[in-house]
């Protein structure tokens, strides 16, 4: 028996959900049309009753600084190099934790820890840890034997950026970790044991029943952490604020440095519409990449 | 035979358990060494090589904090940002995920997706014209900025998780309150909201936690002490006391406490709920 719903309830679910639809209209859809026509302005954060349209003059301007495709690179590395990182880790530890042992339980729970926690505490102890006179990490690193000297990680240029992509792996891989942990608990022991008798050992085991089964959590997952690694600029902020010089801007760190360190609002909203048209390619690649490897097996 | 299975099992339970130790230490070295560092004396911060236990434990750092500094203030404000974004998105998305759950309407598998997709957009596309929007309604540098701010970008995965949460909860109940003669209202208030109290409670942990973590429009929409909350308020410590990590680790302490406490309690549900969608594909 099902219920029936008469004329006048047709009208509760446009009641019930208009709250909804009402704040994501006015907080999400709007802004993002209003940021789109002002990139076309020459608009200060400061001033913007001044505002000039330029037509597309800030697209062109940002296409001719170093800076941009400064950060753009940056932007390229920070991406691959998390999300991989995340992912390698991430199915380290769901390994791990499926093995029964003792205390598995407690370890399991607290392993989503980094996740729940705020990206500038997270940022505030990484760089005591990485910190160039008195850093735990440099000290550890000392005294184990592979430097010689403390490094100032997030003060040169040239470690800066991978300074904080190893607060941003550390804090995202165990999200990885759990989800891969899930699904790979659903799959059926009866598959591995099957493997077993016809004498597959783990790493078959691993590569042809792991592995396929839990592929649509994989996709899933990865696509998750592309997007919200691509958009995340907090660690950076906090950090090394993009620095020394633009050496760990990041496209979203940039777009936001231009707009409340430069004060120019079009700029930085020509960078950002680029940055959110920059994901939409990366995630249709992806999607690609994944279609052509189907189409294969 | 049987003996060297013994071993060579004893030997792997041996090394899954220093990976296991590895692992922990991995997740949970940061959060001891900002506690440990939050209680050394400050003179023993800066020692090379560094000192890894304090010889004197002390709380000075935490006493200065609510002295000397703005913290007890930034404290206030998180929490009243943080619970008048939990009502908020909480009943807003209670009543869409009670659509979605239960009412079949043109649209409805479009309208989903459309609030997903809304995840996608930088932080920072959204962040520069509705500065302006707060600024224009007069609310910038107030409470309420970042209460509607958060609530809306809670609102998606909230009402996923919650849609998820009635949909368990067989319909069959709603139709037997429905022949008992309840009304709509009645069986959403005695069956499905009691029934689903661990889902609720799941979902506003997640808000919770998002709401008290969240800094990018926390730091674009308040520009003083008055409305700061601690993710902010941290920031602006870390370049105002440089030189006190005992002050800056102490306040991250405390940052950290109200999180791990809720997300202890309730991490099943969430994880349960996080994980729910994902490996279903």
């Amino acid at each position: 028996m099902t219920m029936v719903q008469s004329q006048k309830e047709r009208y509760i679910p446009l009641f019930l959900l208009a709250p909804a639809i009402l704040l994501m209209l006015l907080i999400v859809a709007y802004p993002v049309v209003q940021s789109i026509r002002l990139s076309f302005f020459d608009i200060s954060l400061l001033m913007p009753a001044r505002a000039k349209f330029v037509g597309f003059r800030n697209y062109v301007e940002m296409l001719h600084s170093e800076t941009f495709y400064r950060a753009l690179l940056n932007s390229i590395v920070w991406i691959i190099g998390c999300v991989s990182t995340q992912f390698v880790v991430g199915m380290l530890g769901a390994l791990l934790l499926k093995c029964k042992f003792k205390g598995n339980g407690i370890i399991r729970g607290l392993t989503l820890i980094p996740w729940a926690t705020s990206s500038v505490l997270v940022a505030l102890m990484w760089t005591w840890m990485l910190d160039g006179n008195y850093g735990v990490i440099n000290d550890l690193l000392k005294r184990v034997g592979i430097i010689d000297s403390y490094i100032p990680w997030l003060a040169q240029p040239n470690t800066a950026l991978g300074g904080v992509m190893i607060a941003n792996i550390w804090q995202g891989a165990p999200f990885f970790a759990v989800m891969l942990l899930a699904a790979m608990q659903n799959v059926s022991e009866e598959l591995y044991e099957a493997a077993y008798i016809d004498g597959a050992n783990s790493w078959k085991q691993f590569w042809y029943i792991t592995i396929p089964s839990i592929m649509p959590t994989i996709i899933i997952t990865t696509m998750l952490r592309l997007i919200w690694t691509a958009n995340y600029m907090d660690l950076i902020l906090v950090m090394t604020g993009g620095g020394p010089g633009y050496s760990s801007t990041t496209l979203p760190l940039l777009s936001y440095l231009t707009a409340y360190k430069r004060l120019r609002v079009g700029e930085a909203s020509a960078i950002a519409v680029f940055q959110t048209v920059f994901l939409m390619v990366v995630l249709s690649f992806y999607l690609r990449l994944l279609q052509g490897q189907s189409k294969e097996e | 035979m049987a003996k060297t299975f013994a071993i060579r099992k004893r030997g792997k339970s041996f090394l899954i358990f220093i990976l296991a130790a590895f692992w922990l230490a991995f997740i949970l070295f940061p959060y001891l060494w900002m506690f440990i560092t939050s209680i050394k004396p400050s003179v023993e911060l800066y020692t090379s090589p560094i000192r890894y236990l304090p010889s004197s434990p002390t709380f000075e750092g935490y006493r200065l904090l609510f002295d000397a500094t703005e913290f007890p203030r930034y404290l206030l404000n998180s929490f009243i940002v943080t619970f008048s974004t939990i009502i908020l998105s909480g009943s807003v998305a209670v009543c869409a995920a009670y659509a979605f759950s239960r009412f079949e309407f043109r649209g409805k598998n479009r309208l989903f997706p459309v609030f997903l997709i809304s995840q996608m957009f930088p932080a920072i596309l959204l962040v520069l014209s509705l500065f302006f929007i707060m600024k224009e309604i007069g609310v910038l540098n107030t409470p309420i900025a970042l209460i509607i701010a958060h609530s809306t970008f809670a609102l998606p995965f909230t009402i996923w998780l919650l849609t998820g949460f009635f949909n368990a909860i067989p319909r069959e109940l709603d139709e037997a309150a429905a022949i008992d003669g309840a009304n709509r209202w009645q069986i959403f208030r005695m069956i499905l909201l009691p029934l689903s109290v661990p889902g609720l409670v799941a979902s506003l942990t997640y808000v919770f936690i998002f709401s008290w973590n969240e800094f990018i429009y926390a730091l674009t929409f308040t520009s003083d002490a008055t409305a700061r909350t601690l993710p902010v308020g941290l920031h602006s410590f870390m370049g105002e006391y440089i030189i006190r990590w005992d002050l800056l680790t102490a306040g991250g302490v405390l940052t950290a406490l109200p999180v791990v406490f809720f997300f202890a309690i309730f991490q099943r549900y969430i994880v349960q709920g996080l994980t729910a969608g994902a490996v279903k594909g």
